[in-house]
């Protein structure tokens, strides 16, 4: 499920059980999963090699 | 008498003072000022005048068991004590009695420690500045019109009033060092797992700890000691500043800080340096992914508790808790297990950064205590939300397990204070209190 999916209708059952003050709080979730999904480090369907949250996939540290 | 626990055991052992009598004071303390600061949900007046009388019997008998006999302590009303209520600042608690103590609360027994009360907290320990609960805000004894930070906002507004030696907080989040920093006291979360959370309302049972608020960094070692079950614990030897070798990770943990904090952290680093300390910059990364996977893994943990009474009983939580926990359901179980994964790289990055040094050093609160009622903070251009502020240089410890401290290092231009957060070596508890005692002793100096 995509994160708009999924936002789309996490905000449609909220407004169904009367709670729609939820919609920003939801909003607000749904941009951190999207940072999250980002990082991913789960071995994908299509892939054999999990990938690390490094952005540039980079495994060396900064100098001290 | 305001005692730190030290300056109380030296005088009970040479008959200056009687556990009684300092009971007394603490007692008169919060019938002065509760009043004014809500710091304690219940006190235990008579119960606790007892304790102290066997405390001093014990004594005279000849029986000495430790540093914390006789010594008045407060607990957060999250942990279970015998006979009282643990109403978690919540009436979703309404009608509980807790059957028997937590692990931890009968090892402070054990320890001869005297409870004066249970303390107030942010409703199920879900929020930082003690604002929503079922008794009303905890208030910050520098400034009753701020908050004492949370969740263990009464736990810390206790020991700076002088109303307990010291208290027994949690951590989810920050939950014992936000407060700490707010109040100028010290607060420890040990390494994850370390104290036994039995009969503790968990938020995060990946995430909770629990540890001690004192006033220094040697009662907090007494407490952290009595709470492993150690009854007479070694004082720890102060090292010199010379030989530390703390790292700043300035980066992120650097970026967003209030003027006056950021004055107050360079200067420690200052009187630091200026003592011999080696002290580098290094770095964390991906550190944008801190607040999403703790969010993901606090939220989808405290649904799972909560979900029951959120069905049962939804009104009898404060609103804005409800509606936070109402939201924690919607996390799809899919990205509670990409959090949980980075989580694990996370904790692998900050055990790389700590190798080499003694500690990572980093302020505990990038703003002073908020006022009560703020939603937003302005640092520098920035209005920032205080919930995601308050969080954010505390939170990746909860999430890796090290142990971190926040110790005071002086106060800002109204008198408000600030915390300098020490983070050690997972399991090396100890260590960690032996360089904060050190930095301590180093910032008393400048």
């Amino acid at each position: 499920m995509t994160v708009e999916h999924w936002l789309e209708n996490a905000v449609a059952d909220a407004e169904r059980r009367g709670l729609s003050e939820l919609k920003p709080l939801l909003e607000g979730l749904a941009q951190a999963t999207m940072i999250l999904r980002s990082a991913t480090l789960t071995e994908s369907a299509d892939s054999s090699s999990p990938k690390e949250p490094g952005a540039d996939g980079s495994s060396g540290r900064p100098a001290r | 008498m305001n005692w730190t626990i030290d300056q109380f055991a030296r005088k009970l052992r040479a008959r200056q003072v009687s556990a009684l009598e300092v009971t007394d004071d603490c007692l008169r303390q919060i019938a002065a000022d509760n009043g004014r600061l809500n710091a304690f949900t219940l006190v235990l007046a008579d119960e606790a005048r007892q304790q102290a009388r066997e405390a001093d019997r014990e004594l005279a008998a000849g029986f000495d068991r430790g540093p914390l006999q006789g010594v008045p302590l407060s607990i957060k009303d999250l942990i279970d004590v015998k006979g009282t209520p643990t109403t978690a600042a919540s009436r979703v608690r309404e009608g509980h009695v807790a059957r028997h103590d937590a692990a931890a609360v009968s090892r402070l027994r054990a320890a001869g420690a005297v409870l004066v009360g249970k303390t107030n907290l942010h409703e199920f320990a879900f929020g930082t500045t003690n604002e929503e609960s079922a008794f009303g805000p905890a208030r910050n004894p520098h400034d009753p019109t701020r908050s004492p930070g949370g969740s263990s906002g009464g736990s810390a507004a206790s020991v700076a009033a002088g109303m307990a030696l010291a208290s027994l907080g949690t951590d989810t989040g920050g939950s014992i060092r936000i407060p700490a920093a707010a109040c100028g006291t010290v607060g420890l979360k040990p390494t994850f797992d370390e104290l036994p959370t039995d009969g503790v309302i968990p938020l995060s049972r990946t995430m909770d700890h629990l540890g001690p608020l004192a006033k220094t960094v040697t009662d907090t070692w007494y407490v952290f000691r009595a709470l492993h079950g150690g009854t007479h614990p070694k004082l720890p030897e102060a090292q010199p500043a010379r030989h530390l070798r703390l790292a700043i990770p300035r980066p992120y943990f650097c970026d967003l800080l209030d003027d006056s904090v950021r004055s107050r952290f360079d200067a420690a680093v200052t009187a630091l340096r200026a003592a011999g300390a080696s002290i580098n910059d290094t770095e964390l990364r991906r550190t944008d992914l801190i607040a999403p996977a703790y969010l993901h893994i606090v939220f989808g943990d405290a649904a799972a508790y909560h979900g029951p009474t959120l069905d049962a009983v939804p009104d009898r939580y404060t609103r804005p808790v409800r509606l936070r926990l109402e939201m924690a359901r919607y996390v799809l179980a899919e990205d509670y297990v990409r959090a949980l994964q980075v989580r694990q790289w996370l904790r692998h990055e900050v055990d790389v950064a700590l190798r080499g040094y003694d500690a990572l050093l980093l302020p505990t609160l990038p703003i002073p205590a908020p006022s009560l009622g703020a939603a937003s903070v302005r640092i520098g251009t920035r209005d920032e939300p205080v919930r995601n502020v308050m969080l954010r240089l505390t939170q990746l410890f909860n999430l890796t397990g090290h142990p971190a401290i926040s110790i005071p290092c002086g106060v800002t231009e109204e008198g408000l204070p600030c915390g300098l957060q020490l983070v050690g070596t997972r399991m090396q508890a100890d260590t960690l209190l032996y360089v904060a005692r050190a930095v301590e002793n180093t910032l008393d100096e400048s």
